[in-house]
């Protein structure tokens, strides 16, 4: 068995404190007036710091034409700059774009909180689906890398929670996340009245946001729960395989529910920050963004699990395959990624067109360099099959992988809610570290409390003897086969 | 010195085969070729075989296939005609360059595929009208065939391969 060492555990409460503090920072220091937010673009402009200037000259450019934005991002005209809260306040005068600007400002911290929340409760739920996947498949080689999947979905308790409780402080208006939440978007006599969010008001609407949000972190955990259990039954139940199949059964309807709840929870929690926009593979994309991370980190946690004598049968042919996958989603990411902005660059028209021209302008950097990390670095990295099965250049990989991957959340969320006004400081970082501590202590935890390897599971011995053909196992002569 | 005679020995089992591969080797006796009816799994590792360059091959050609494709596009839609098709950028290759990608992505593939294979055939000496290089027919049904060239140890060898299980034993001489 299994013991979740103090060590480890004490690294991750601290990262956990450290993460409220600087989470609590976060939120101490937003501007709470409009005469604050006035300050900060004052002091932006006259600094000439560059997302403050590329701001402010957007919007007085807003009518007119811009030679170096035309050529930049091929789009132009006033849709690149229409803002639903501005062009609701109708003008563009200094005080409604204070206002903007203090919306953003207060929204930093709320998007900062939400973006590694998001990104850890989808690469946990995407851990549950592909552990899921394996069961239905009846794979042969992932059996003694079970209770490691099993583990990692522990996490997803509380990120269900913590996203719950978002959920909720969102509906009552803590914060402008959503611009469809604001007061007055469905009311025709309202200024804030936008014909174009009415029109879905069927669907963003915000009781129902609020029941679906509860109803999909419901569902997941429903089957998490009743899957672990059942696992753990499976080591000692010796009754035919009954309690196999009924998991099996349990995982395709899992399967089924998984892939309906992803889609919809994407529309809901990602795309419905740009009420105006829309893309049909967004569902596919998010998956593919999350599926790469949850395999990343499955493989890190099985090589540190691994290195820590933990799980003796898992051998270099169990790593090589986790970093096939990793490296196979990788592309199958950055396919999703490319269909879909090439799609909308090819074309070109306004409403689908302004998403990228915002990530394009105020987000060049992080943009490109997300495609370096998420494609060309594990493209060249881990195409190399001897590569695959040396596991420090699979944690390489995958710490790459991983960071490219919150960069990619975080390009999906903060164009929407902060705009300009994005930064990677202490409220992003300790965001960020609050949900690796709690990642840490629900995964090594949940590890301790289970066998390692799930000993009632038909194919545990195929899975011990799993070995790919093309490589050599540390520590083992060359003709052991 | 070249050896003009060979043994054959033909197995009727993979298993048996590789088991006598491996005694084989420990006597430290070379193994000419061994010719099987479908792919016996370990045996390259079992006789020594050194792993196969095809994948760095492809690596290679599917680099080349990928700058021929930069080089094209460059060349057709930004240096030789920089026409405005529909509104689209022309003024340099990276403004345009989403829609090269897809003929990028196929001519790497295009490339490191069928110059992979084309490698393949001229190092494995195949091609239509080759005459066939097969010992013995039945090889390429049921049996498996070591052949081992004699030094002036024909006891010695038929000895040895009789005790692993082959099922037939010839000495021949090699054209």
């Amino acid at each position: 068995m299994y013991q979740f060492s103090g060590k480890l555990k004490t690294f991750s409460l601290a990262l956990m404190l450290l993460g409220v503090l600087g989470i609590a920072y976060g939120f101490f220091s937003t501007p709470k007036t409009i005469e604050e937010a006035k300050e900060i673009i004052a002091h932006q402009s006259s600094h000439g710091d560059a997302h403050g200037t590329t701001h402010v000259t957007e919007e007085s450019n807003a009518h007119g034409s811009n030679d170096h934005h035309e050529s930049a991002s091929g789009v132009h005209g006033s849709d690149t700059h229409v803002d639903k809260e501005m062009s609701a306040h109708g003008a563009h005068n200094d005080d409604s774009h204070a206002e903007h600007v203090l919306h953003q400002l207060q929204n930093r911290p709320w998007s900062a909180l939400y973006v590694p929340l998001f990104f850890f409760l989808g690469l946990t739920l995407l851990v549950l689906a592909f552990y899921a996947a394996q069961r239905v498949a009846q794979s042969g080689w992932s059996i003694v890398i079970f209770r490691v999947f099993e583990a990692i979905t522990a996490n997803l308790v509380p990120t269900s929670i913590i996203m719950a409780l978002i959920v909720i402080a969102t509906a009552m208006h803590f914060n402008h996340l959503f611009s469809w939440m604001t007061p007055g978007t469905f009311d025709p006599a309202s200024p804030n009245y936008d014909p174009i969010v009415d029109g879905k008001s069927w669907w963003i609407n915000t009781p129902g946001w609020v029941i679906r949000s509860i109803v999909y972190l419901l569902l997941w955990n429903a089957y998490r729960w009743i899957i672990r259990k059942n696992s753990i039954k499976e080591d000692t139940a010796n009754d035919g395989g009954k309690t196999y199949k009924f998991n099996y059964n349990a995982s395709v309807v899992f399967l089924v529910v998984f892939m309906i709840t992803e889609t919809l929870m994407s529309w809901d929690w990602i795309m419905g920050l740009d009420p105006h926009w829309f893309s049909t593979l967004f569902g596919w994309y998010v998956l593919a963004t999350l599926l790469v991370s949850a395999l990343t980190v499955t493989a890190l946690v099985t090589i540190y699990l691994r290195s820590k004598g933990f799980l003796p049968a898992v051998n270099d042919s169990h790593i090589h395959d986790l970093a096939k996958f990793m490296f196979g989603f990788s592309v199958f990411w950055t396919y999703l990624w490319f269909a879909q902005f090439m799609l909308i660059w090819y074309s070109n028209i306004p409403e689908e067109g302004t998403y990228f021209v915002a990530r394009f302008t105020e987000y060049k950097l992080p943009f490109l360099a997300m495609v370096g990390m998420n494609f060309v670095f594990p493209i060249l990295l881990l195409l190399n099959s001897d590569f695959k099965s040396k596991p420090w250049f699979v944690i390489i990989g995958g710490i790459v992988i991983l960071a490219g991957h919150y960069i990619d959340v975080f390009i999906m969320v903060m164009p929407a809610t902060v705009g300009g006004q994005w930064g990677f400081g202490i409220p992003e970082a300790s965001a960020l570290l609050l949900f690796v501590g709690i990642f840490i202590y629900a995964t090594f935890s949940a590890f301790a409390k289970a066998k390692p390897i799930p000993e009632g599971n038909p194919f545990l011995e195929e899975s011990e003897h799993f070995h790919y053909y093309n490589i050599e196992h540390s520590g083992e002569s060359s003709d052991h086969h | 010195m070249e050896s003009s005679k060979v043994i054959h020995a033909l197995y009727n089992d993979d298993e048996i085969l590789l088991d006598a591969v491996k005694a084989v080797k420990a006597k430290h006796h070379h193994i000419e070729e061994v010719f099987c009816p479908f792919p016996v799994h370990g045996l390259d590792k079992a006789m020594g075989l050194a792993p196969t360059r095809l994948a760095i091959t492809a690596f290679m050609y599917g680099i080349t296939g990928l700058s021929f494709a930069i080089w094209m596009t460059n060349y057709m839609m930004i240096q030789n005609w920089p026409q405005d098709i529909g509104g689209k950028p022309s003024f340099s290759w990276f403004e345009n360059m989403p829609a090269f990608v897809p003929i990028m992505f196929e001519l790497t593939v295009f490339f490191a595929a069928h110059l992979m294979v084309i490698t393949f055939y001229m190092r494995s000496r195949i091609w239509p009208f080759k005459d066939a290089e097969n010992p013995d027919p039945r090889t390429t049904d049921d049996h498996f065939l070591m052949e081992i060239p004699v030094h002036n140890n024909e006891e010695e060898l038929t000895a040895l391969l009789s005790a692993t299980g082959a099922v037939e034993i010839n000495v021949v001489d090699k054209h």
